[in-house]
């Protein structure tokens, strides 16, 4: 064993020994503490556990990545994970937490007094879910496979017996603590490397003023800034300018960070963990609090990518662009530049037989002239998988083996503490939903509580088995778990909210529409259920990729919300309005007074 | 509590909602997205403006609008004598 090994296998080891240790502590005994944690979570409290239930793996590992190669463009995602809070505190949160019940299928089908309702919200959540949870399990069985020298397989099982431990004991009271314990975790091993890397690019230790800075090199300032350095960088090779680059048009943009931002708000895994707080007051802070913590990663994230960028390209243009000596030799490139060719997410072609690497963009016809004349035959990496942003980041700057450790354990609490989510979202909504709900009302306590601890087994099961053979849609998180949650969960509860005379009839044509239109476009441009070669664009009828305004599939949920929110009121506009117990309950959810008294069945 | 009191109540919320809903666009998709060519011509910390409202400024500002929504909140709840 190496000493990275010996490092990675205690430090991984040391965090899941308190996972389970938490686990034992944090048993739950009621449906109200499988549920909701028994509605004692402090605010700041849950605030912490929000956070690490909302940054997955692909917030961890994958966020850094997009930006390095995206720069300004990957701004829709920094704005539109972190604006769904302010939609979430304002809009749902404080009411649905004076509502007071288990799930978010359960107000869906009391506001509008329907069953059919609250099974299409049930159809939605589970759909969500499910295609984010599979990212997770891979997620974790990527880590283990490429630190812990163990198979994919292997890791999945180890994940997956990790998350029932805690999630089938404790409920959302296990879940709960063990995401506070995974939040401390993921946020130092994402700063702490940020914090040595922006020491060492600019002489600032807190990468957010970092960025801005200076940039440092070998100990002495440059006159540069560090963004202005690296936009002069990436433009000498042909790719587009960091700072001013965009994701599709301003218009995908604004319609893409919408779609987040309402996506984020509306997603029932987040939504219940404001369930857990004591009072409405509560909620309303928690959801700061919440932001806080996930702000202290997303404003670290952008220094991250852009200074992993920036070692990037130095490592490989070491000179003048286009001098005998600028690019580096291939036979002299660093250890984790080898480490990572064995993975296949880095793959270098010598195109011009030179034994020299040329890294830079050879799809802008612009500098083509420019390349062909430096005797360049195409760009030779040919492959940079961004996930090496964060994951190699501590190699690249060279810190010690205890930081790389550290990185990741951080992947994997990131990974395990949204999987633990998600499948108490997916288990409650079996258990209370529909078995409770619409099935059996007749079910016992002690009886519901056994349900929901075999629908959590079961959901572990399942996503341990889609994460091992993933289905296509897998691939499709954003467009699905973001599209259904934006398109169909929010517009239905804030309208539930916020229009006292919506009613029934309104609701459920408003969510189905919203559905359907979004994932009409999705499908469309990436094949029913992204099965491939069943996409359906045509572009003789005007309808080619992106046609609609230019706004592309992943960015449609707020297009999606827009038709549910117009559907919604004309029907309800024309049909019978709610009866009078309903207008009493919106009413009744708008104060905070009473809350303690409202419980769950 | 009365009908018309809770209406008052519910009237002190939306308003506030709306104000704070209005900022919240504003620096994200005014300053961050629409505004940001222009802006980008003016430098904050080596930032270029525009830049820093899309992936620091807006964050920040995200953060104060929720605890200035749950500070006024406490408030209102209080004068409206319908605080837990």
């Amino acid at each position: 064993m190496t000493n990275l090994d010996i490092w990675t296998y205690s430090v991984v080891g040391f965090t899941f020994a308190l996972y389970i240790g938490i686990a034992i502590w944090a048993r739950a005994g009621t449906t109200g503490e499988f549920y909701v944690a028994g509605k004692g979570v402090h605010p700041v409290a849950n605030g912490m556990a929000t956070a690490a239930d909302w940054m997955s793996a692909a917030s961890f590992i994958s966020m850094a990545g997009l930006i390095a190669f995206n720069g300004y463009g990957a701004s829709v995602f920094l704005m539109g994970w972190t604006g769904g809070y302010v939609l979430l505190a304002l809009l749902l949160a404080p009411y649905l937490r004076k509502f007071g019940k288990f799930t978010v299928p359960e107000f869906i089908g009391d506001r509008y007094y329907s069953q059919t309702a609250r099974i299409v919200a049930v159809i939605c959540l589970i759909l969500a879910s499910i295609t984010y949870v599979i990212g997770q399990m891979k997620g974790i069985g990527v880590a283990f496979s490429r630190f812990l020298e163990t198979s994919y397989e292997m890791g999945l099982y180890i994940g997956m017996g990790i998350v029932a431990i805690y999630a089938v004991l404790g409920g959302m009271k296990g879940i709960t603590y063990t995401q506070i314990a995974q939040y401390v975790v993921l946020i130092l091993a994402y700063t702490i490397p940020a914090i040595f890397i922006s020491l060492t690019l600019t002489g600032v230790p807190l990468p957010q003023i970092g960025l801005g800075a200076g940039y440092v090199e070998d100990g002495a300032q440059t006159g540069m800034t560090l963004l202005g350095k690296l936009d002069q960088v990436v433009t000498d090779l042909g790719f587009k300018e960091y700072t001013t680059q965009v994701m599709g048009s301003s218009l995908n943009m604004f319609v893409y960070t919408l779609s987040l931002m309402i996506g984020t708000a509306g997603l029932p895994h987040v939504i219940i963990r404001f369930f857990t707080v004591p009072k409405v007051k509560d909620a309303r802070y928690s959801a700061g609090w919440a932001l806080v913590f996930i702000a202290l990663l997303y404003t670290t994230a952008p220094a991250v990518g852009a200074m992993a960028r920036l070692n990037l390209m130095d490592t490989i243009q070491v000179g003048p662009v286009g001098s005998e000596e600028g690019n580096l030799l291939y036979e002299d490139r660093p250890e984790w530049f080898k480490k990572w060719e064995t993975t296949g997410l880095l793959v270098w072609e010598d195109k011009n037989d030179d034994g020299r690497i040329q890294y830079y963009n050879d799809e802008n016809p612009e500098f083509a002239e420019q390349a062909e004349s430096y005797g360049w035959a195409g760009n030779e990496m040919v492959s940079v998988d961004r996930d090496i942003m964060v994951l190699a980041n501590p190699e690249i700057a060279g810190l010690p083996n205890w930081v790389i450790a550290l990185v990741v354990a951080g992947g994997l609490a990131a990974a395990l503490s949204t999987a633990a989510g998600l499948l108490l979202a997916i288990s409650s909504a079996i258990s209370h939903d529909l078995l409770k709900g619409v099935f059996m009302p007749g079910i016992s306590e002690k009886n519901e509580l056994m349900a929901g601890r075999i629908s959590m087994i079961v959901a572990i099961i399942a996503a341990g088995y889609l994460g091992l053979n993933p289905p296509g849609f897998a691939a499709g998180t954003v467009a699905i778990a973001f599209g259904l949650a934006a398109s169909s969960i929010f517009p239905a509860l804030m309208m539930g909210i916020f229009m006292k005379k919506m009613n029934n009839t309104g609701a459920i044509a408003g969510m189905l529409a919203g559905i359907t239109v979004t994932l009409l476009y999705v499908f469309q441009h990436k094949g029913i259920f992204f099965i491939p070669g069943t996409e359906f664009l045509m572009p003789e009828m005007g309808m080619g990729p992106d046609w609609f305004f230019g706004i592309s599939p992943n960015a449609f949920g707020a297009v999606g919300a827009l038709v549910n929110f117009v559907v919604a009121f004309i029907v309800a506009a024309v049909t019978a309005p709610p009866p009078e117990h309903i207008q009493h309950l919106v009413e009744d959810v708008r104060v905070p007074r009473g809350a303690g008294e409202a419980t769950g069945h | 509590m009365t009908p018309e009191n809770r209406a008052a109540y519910w009237k002190a919320n939306v308003r506030l909602l709306v104000i704070l809903l209005i900022i919240w666009f504003i620096v994200s998709y005014g300053l961050g997205i629409i505004l940001v060519e222009p802006l980008n011509s003016i430098q904050l910390g080596g930032y270029p403006l525009g830049f820093w409202f899309a992936q620091q400024g807006s964050i920040y500002a995200f953060l104060v609008l929720i605890f200035i929504y749950a500070a006024a909140m406490n408030r209102l709840d209080k004068k409206f004598d319908v605080d837990e």
